[in-house]
């Protein structure tokens, strides 16, 4: 894994066109993804950010335009590839979506039963691991997504996308709901196992202090389009209203402060 | 990622030093062929190297086969050492200190006695059931006292379209399953008439089951099935949303919005379409009568205005509400009952179908009992 160079787009999105009805939202889009990166996508409500994020996982079909993940056209493709590319990511949805009817660890089983052929003692053994490395207590694999809170759903959401150890990991608004504790803790959680795992993470936020704490590349959607991506700090020289509002607002200011802090806390 | 090559483990030992030189992918598809060699690999010297250079990829499955293999040669009391690349070490340091004490244990197995504690269980919580049915009923009873003492207080929108729902779409099938019923006795009774001579008994056959019992009990029946599934499964979905909840917190009582109209719209649908199902039911009596036994229309009308008492018909719809309440208290407190998830909604509106048809038949059993003793 280590051998190939770094800039190595994973995913690489061309021409890409969204349209419900007469609405477009998506047109004429470019995106590209870098191997082992964080990538962070904003906007203001409405700009389509999560449904590029179902685009490029398949749940959303474009009107127009390329989706390439791990080389693979997954808009062409033949379903076998497609199936194959499928067990290379994992997808943690908002609110969980966890399957309501198994507990924590068949969730996180679930996917493993059906794409690896290990025995059952084995998968709940790796199931644990996956539990407790997003930071779960042993005690919640039991239990039911109804009996837990919604910062654990989340954790358990992303134990699932780990399951099969993807090299892509989509986060649709990782910390929404969380307190800034909870989710100061959550970001630290994705920022290490982004190191650890070497996994790529395509994250669609709203959290200025997500974005100034782990992404290591922005993307803002307005105008139906990538306007423009780069580090957080280039993000204050854009000329464009909606950009300025969001990266020098008050709020983050103050991200702006607290990123600071803990990177030279941990240093 | 097809031509990554399989894993492979090899133990070579050298002046009391072992090494475990892994190859290959080390990755989670690999891992169940890989936990035979992984356990067999038992170096009996007290220094091991474990040579993770030569793999090509590895994953979080493999990192912890091998920090389990670390763990135990480390309890036999060798001193381990793992070489190889920084990103490979980070991540076996990360599953090491990830990795749970113990594996999640089973749920206890069920005793021998277990069946004993069941029936218990059952019977306390069958119990509980039937009191908290019952004050529902009470408060159901009391939130329509108060619309009809307070007409102004009713939801006349909510109540139109669950009628609609409830009542209006229902005629056709209705209908169709009065006509066949209808259908059903005039072929059979004229059968078994024919034998003694007396065909002509029919009409009292018909006239009577249908309008007494059969044609309200079975549009009562798919009332139930029809309607009462889906005020549990729309309530019930609704209080997984917690906007049963949220219904609380803004002042409005569930009882008196959700339930109330639906009852109430139960309430004056089922007789209404228990007079359809009759009217449908003597209409498919009559053809067959007509088609099997001659018994001409004109004949059918007269035998049963003089020999069939308008009583009949009258302690047939009287059930009708009782029937309506039955149906809509049951759904509704099914629905009540949803916890958490939406499996739990199916079973409900499972439990909320039998229960509903089951009470219907008993409680027509009791009404044919009130009937006989008051002689109607």
């Amino acid at each position: 894994m280590s051998d190939i160079p770094e800039r190595d787009a994973i995913i690489k999105v061309r021409g890409l066109r969204n349209q419900f009805g007469p609405q477009v939202v998506h047109d004429n889009l470019d995106l590209d993804v870098w191997r082992g990166e964080v990538l962070g996508i904003v906007g203001g409500s409405g700009t389509g950010k999560s449904v590029l994020l179902r685009t490029i996982v398949g749940l959303n079909k474009p009107a127009a335009g390329t989706i390439e993940v791990l080389g693979t056209n997954v808009l062409t493709a033949p379903e076998e590839e497609r199936r194959k590319v499928e067990t290379r990511w994992g997808v943690a949805f908002q609110d969980g979506a966890l399957f309501s009817s198994l507990t924590v660890l068949q969730n996180v089983m679930a996917p493993m039963r059906e794409h690896l052929k290990l025995s059952t003692n084995l998968m709940k053994e790796l199931g644990a691991l996956k539990i407790s490395l997003v930071g779960l207590p042993q005690l919640a694999c039991d239990k039911l997504p109804s009996e837990l809170s919604g910062g654990m759903r989340k954790r358990a959401a992303l134990a699932r996308a780990l399951a099969l150890d993807p090299q892509i990991v989509f986060l649709d608004e990782p910390t929404a709901g969380l307190d800034p504790v909870g989710a100061a803790a959550y970001d630290d959680l994705i920022g290490e196992l982004q190191r650890s795992l070497g996994i790529t993470v395509f994250m669609v936020t709203h959290d200025l202090d997500s974005l100034y704490a782990i992404c290591d590349r922005i993307a803002v959607l307005a105008e139906k389009r990538v306007l423009v991506e780069g580090p957080i700090e280039t993000m204050t020289d854009v000329d464009h209203p909606w950009v300025q509002e969001y990266f020098t607002g008050p709020r983050a200011r103050a991200a702006q402060v607290k990123g600071i802090d803990t990177e030279t806390g941990g240093a | 990622m097809s031509v990554l090559a399989a894993p492979d483990l090899q133990v070579a030992a050298q002046d009391g030093r072992a090494t475990v030189r892994l190859s290959g992918a080390l990755l989670t598809e690999f891992l169940a062929d890989m936990e035979a060699p992984f356990a067999q690999a038992a170096p009996t010297e007290t220094h091991v190297d474990i040579d993770l250079s030569p793999l090509t990829a590895f994953d979080t499955g493999g990192a912890w086969l091998v920090s389990q293999l670390r763990a135990r040669l480390q309890t036999q009391g060798a001193e381990v050492q793992i070489t190889g690349a920084a990103d490979h070490l980070a991540l076996i340091e990360t599953v090491a200190t990830a990795t749970p004490e113990e594996t999640p244990h089973e749920l206890p197995e069920h005793g021998r006695w277990e069946w004993v504690a069941d029936i218990g269980r059952k019977l306390v919580s069958g119990w509980d059931d039937a009191l908290s049915l019952v004050s529902f009923l009470g408060q159901t009873l009391a939130g329509l006292a108060d619309v009809i003492v307070r007409p102004h207080k009713v939801r006349w929108a909510s109540l139109f379209t669950h009628m609609q729902d409830v009542g209006f779409n229902a005629v056709p099938i209705v209908a169709l399953m009065g006509f066949l019923i209808g259908v059903v006795l005039g072929f059979q009774g004229a059968s078994q008439l024919q034998q003694f001579g007396a065909e002509v008994f029919v009409v009292e056959l018909i006239g009577i089951s249908v309008l007494r019992e059969l044609g309200i009990l079975l549009t009562a029946i798919i009332v139930a099935g029809r309607s009462g599934s889906a005020f549990t499964a729309s309530v019930g979905s609704m209080k997984v949303q917690q906007e049963i909840d949220a219904m609380q917190t803004l002042g409005l009582d569930p009882v008196r919005v959700l339930v109330v109209p639906r009852v109430l719209a139960l309430l004056i649908m089922l007789p209404l379409l228990g007079f359809i199902a009759n009217l449908f039911g003597l209409f498919g009596g009559a053809l067959m009568s007509w088609v099997s036994l001659d018994v001409n229309p004109g004949m059918f009308l007269t035998r049963l205005h003089d020999n069939i008492a308008v009583k009949h018909l009258l302690v047939g719809m009287v059930k009708a509400p009782f029937f309506a309440l039955v149906i809509g208290v049951v759904a509704c407190w099914q629905a009540f009952q949803v916890k958490g998830s939406s499996t739990s909604v199916g079973q409900r509106t499972t439990s909320s179908v039998v229960q509903g048809i089951f009470l219907v038949i008993a409680l027509d059993a009791l009404f044919s009992i009130f009937f006989a003793q008051l002689g109607v």
